[in-house]
């Protein structure tokens, strides 16, 4: 009987892998629903004896079957865009599933767990330490000075907590993650918990990822003997983009409004209610059981550059041809990534911008393609990889429009505890609308001549509103509590200063802003 | 007591166990009951012994709970970044001619499946690479 892999990933389901799964089977073939490859320009993707066929529909099953169809690539294995990855995190994408104990451990898991138990804790946080890792969620803290500070953080009762809130548009690593290798995270949880003395871990999903949930929920159910003493449990998120940031989660996870605290207390601290607590993100968690195998840490200080150590899942997204998944060392250039990898546009235009780092990245324009992937390298040029997501867009994009759309979804977001963000977002969209439709004209009750106090000239230009835009920006960067507020400024003022024509109009451009 | 108030009773009680249980409460109650109106808030206040302003903050401050049921089937298109390179503002047109007053379109930021957009949700059904054809497909069959 011929074996075929089909991903249950759900951008293969949404792309029909369940009715191809449902064809192969009918024509007598034993379907496995393996987690994804992460190349999804291909997705859904037919496996057969190491040959991968995509984007196959339903047209293409007898074709396939018969050795007949032109859509294959050949062993996957050895086709490039898989072959040059570093895959650690997602070393078990697209060849085991999701769900099957027996998968795991036959492919190197648990190892690093049955390793971290017979360590102290210390011991563990060292490695960890000496690994490098830094928080992969977009802060970039290193992971093993965190871990240390709730190891020594007085208290008998602890908590892990998993970021899994992945909000930013561009990004997907957490997802695909969670639902192709369940288990890795909740291994990577335990490791954690054994690290630190916790034995509680919770992983707060974002509500918009129904495939996640349910898979960890019934990964969970498979593997609690395994895992234990340490427990974990599944939270659901209500919608609020803003509980991707630490505290706020914490405050959501306790049932509050989704509020931000002011730091200090540290979370490593004062967490979950008011204990000590890590927090880090899926692929932070992801990446540690790896670390903790024999000889892991030394292997994942090797890679990279800097002091941006190890592999970093790199998601390419947007307007792009060859689309998904690509862990590699840090250290890639963005053109690399996009016009190699990624293989440039889908739509075969030319590249305009790519927003690295989600919705509060910078738009970085082509002439910085040089930059290398890493976390200074990246804010040497007042920009961040943040979760290392990397939108692409064609030369269609109307780059004042998309500096509008940050302060936008910075107004819809805000958890509304800090004035720079709560008002400054609102202010900036009225600025940005400001400036695209040629400054402010004083209104006829200002020109009145019983309105005293009124300045009776022409009103501002648009050059001058981009003044206020500066200013209201440096406030919200330098005044936000949080990263929402802080960082929203970085995608605005990068597409003011490289797409200024995007804001004025192609001849309005003032002569101090034009390049 | 109604039944309605007997199984707001019961989900309280199903997730009292739990280390801040409001969330998950909040979920059961707005998918059985398709919102969290003020009548659930005094009950859950009650429930919980908290205030009811406790309960308001934390209903209001979240996009998944609403105050009314809507009995319309919703469609959730991804706006975000991604799926704007990918053009979805293009759709916005004829996703809202499609739908008009029988489907609620709604707006969500990113179903995490940005390599392949434009995206969209139904229930937990999610569906890519949406142009015109397939939006206004989805819509009707909504």
């Amino acid at each position: 009987m011929t074996l075929v892999k089909i991903s249950d990933d759900a951008l293969a389901r949404a792309g029909g892998a369940d009715k191809l799964a449902a064809a192969f089977e009918a024509k007598g073939c034993e379907v496995h629903r393996t987690s994804s490859w992460g190349m999804h320009w291909l997705e859904p993707m037919v496996e057969i004896d190491g040959k991968g066929f995509g984007p196959a529909t339903l047209d293409d099953v007898d074709a396939i079957l018969d050795g007949s169809s032109d859509k294959g690539i050949g062993v996957i294995e050895e086709f490039a865009w898989i072959a040059n990855q570093t895959r650690l995190t997602f070393a078990r994408a697209g060849k085991t599933r999701p769900l099957s104990l027996e998968d795991y451990a036959a492919n190197g898991g648990w190892k690093g767990l049955e390793r971290a138990r017979s360590l102290d804790g210390e011991q563990v946080c060292k490695e960890v330490l000496d690994s490098g890792l830094r928080g992969r969620g977009g802060a970039g803290f290193p992971t093993g000075i965190k871990w240390e500070t709730v190891r020594k953080a007085a208290g008998p009762k602890k908590y892990i907590v998993c970021n899994a809130d992945e909000g930013d548009s561009g990004t997907f690593a957490d997802r695909m993650a969670m639902e192709g290798d369940p288990f890795q995270l909740i291994e990577g949880m335990a490791i954690a918990g054994a690290a630190v003395g916790a034995d509680q871990g919770y992983i707060y999903v974002r509500s918009e990822y129904p495939d996640a949930i349910r898979k960890l929920n019934a990964a969970l159910d498979l593997c609690g003997d395994t895992i234990a003493p340490f427990k974990c449990e599944v939270r659901v998120g209500a919608g609020a983009y803003v509980c991707g940031e630490e505290t706020s989660l914490l405050n959501s996870l306790e049932g509050k409004r989704g509020e931000v605290r002011a730091k200090p207390p540290l979370p490593a601290l004062e967490g979950f209610m008011g204990k000590p607590t890590v927090v880090n993100n899926v692929l932070t968690l992801m990446a540690v059981p790896h670390i903790l195998q024999e000889g892991g840490a030394a292997d994942y200080a090797a890679k990279g550059i800097g002091r941006s150590k190890g592999t970093m899942p790199i998601q390419l997204a947007g307007n792009i041809k060859y689309g998904g998944l690509y862990e590699a060392p840090f250290g890639l250039t963005l053109g690399e990534l996009v016009n190699e990898i990624g293989g440039g546009t889908f739509t075969g235009k030319p590249v305009k911008a790519v927003q690295v780092g989600g919705p509060l990245g910078a738009y970085i324009h082509p002439d910085q393609f040089d930059l290398a992937f890493g976390y200074e390298e990246f804010a040497g040029e007042d920009a961040l990889i943040g979760h290392a997501g990397v939108t692409v867009f064609d030369d269609s994009a109307d780059m004042g429009e998309m500096a509008r759309f940050a302060m936008e979804f910075c107004a819809a977001e805000s958890c509304g505890k800090c004035t720079p963000c709560r008002i400054g977002a609102v202010r900036g969209v009225e600025v940005i609308d400001r400036i695209r439709t040629g400054g402010r004209q004083r209104d006829v009750l200002e020109l009145r001549p019983q309105m005293h106090n009124t300045t009776k000239d022409k009103g501002r230009e648009a050059a001058e509103e981009v003044g206020l835009l500066t200013d209201l920006c440096e406030t919200m960067k330098f005044g936000s509590l949080c990263a929402l507020g802080g960082f929203t400024p970085y995608p605005v003022m990068s597409a003011l200063k490289h797409w200024p024509q995007d804001f004025f109009g192609e001849d309005e451009v003032p002569a101090e802003m034009a390049e | 007591m109604s039944d309605k108030s007997q199984r707001i009773g019961e989900i309280i009680a199903a997730h009292a166990h739990r280390e801040g249980p409001l969330l998950p409460i909040l979920h059961d109650i707005q998918h059985e009951f398709g919102c969290v109106d003020a009548d659930t808030e005094v009950l859950l206040a009650k429930g919980l012994n908290l205030t009811r302003a406790d309960i308001h903050g934390v209903v209001s401050f979240y996009h998944d709970y609403t105050a009314d049921a809507d009995p319309r089937p919703v469609v959730q298109i991804c706006r975000a970044e991604a799926c704007k390179a990918n053009g979805v503002e293009r759709l916005i047109g004829a996703a809202e001619t499609a739908a008009g007053k029988r489907v609620k379109i709604s707006t969500v930021y990113c179903l995490g499946l940005c390599s392949a957009g434009p995206a969209a949700r139904t229930g937990d059904d999610l569906h890519i690479r949406l142009d015109e054809k397939a939006i206004t497909k989805l819509i009707e069959n909504a």
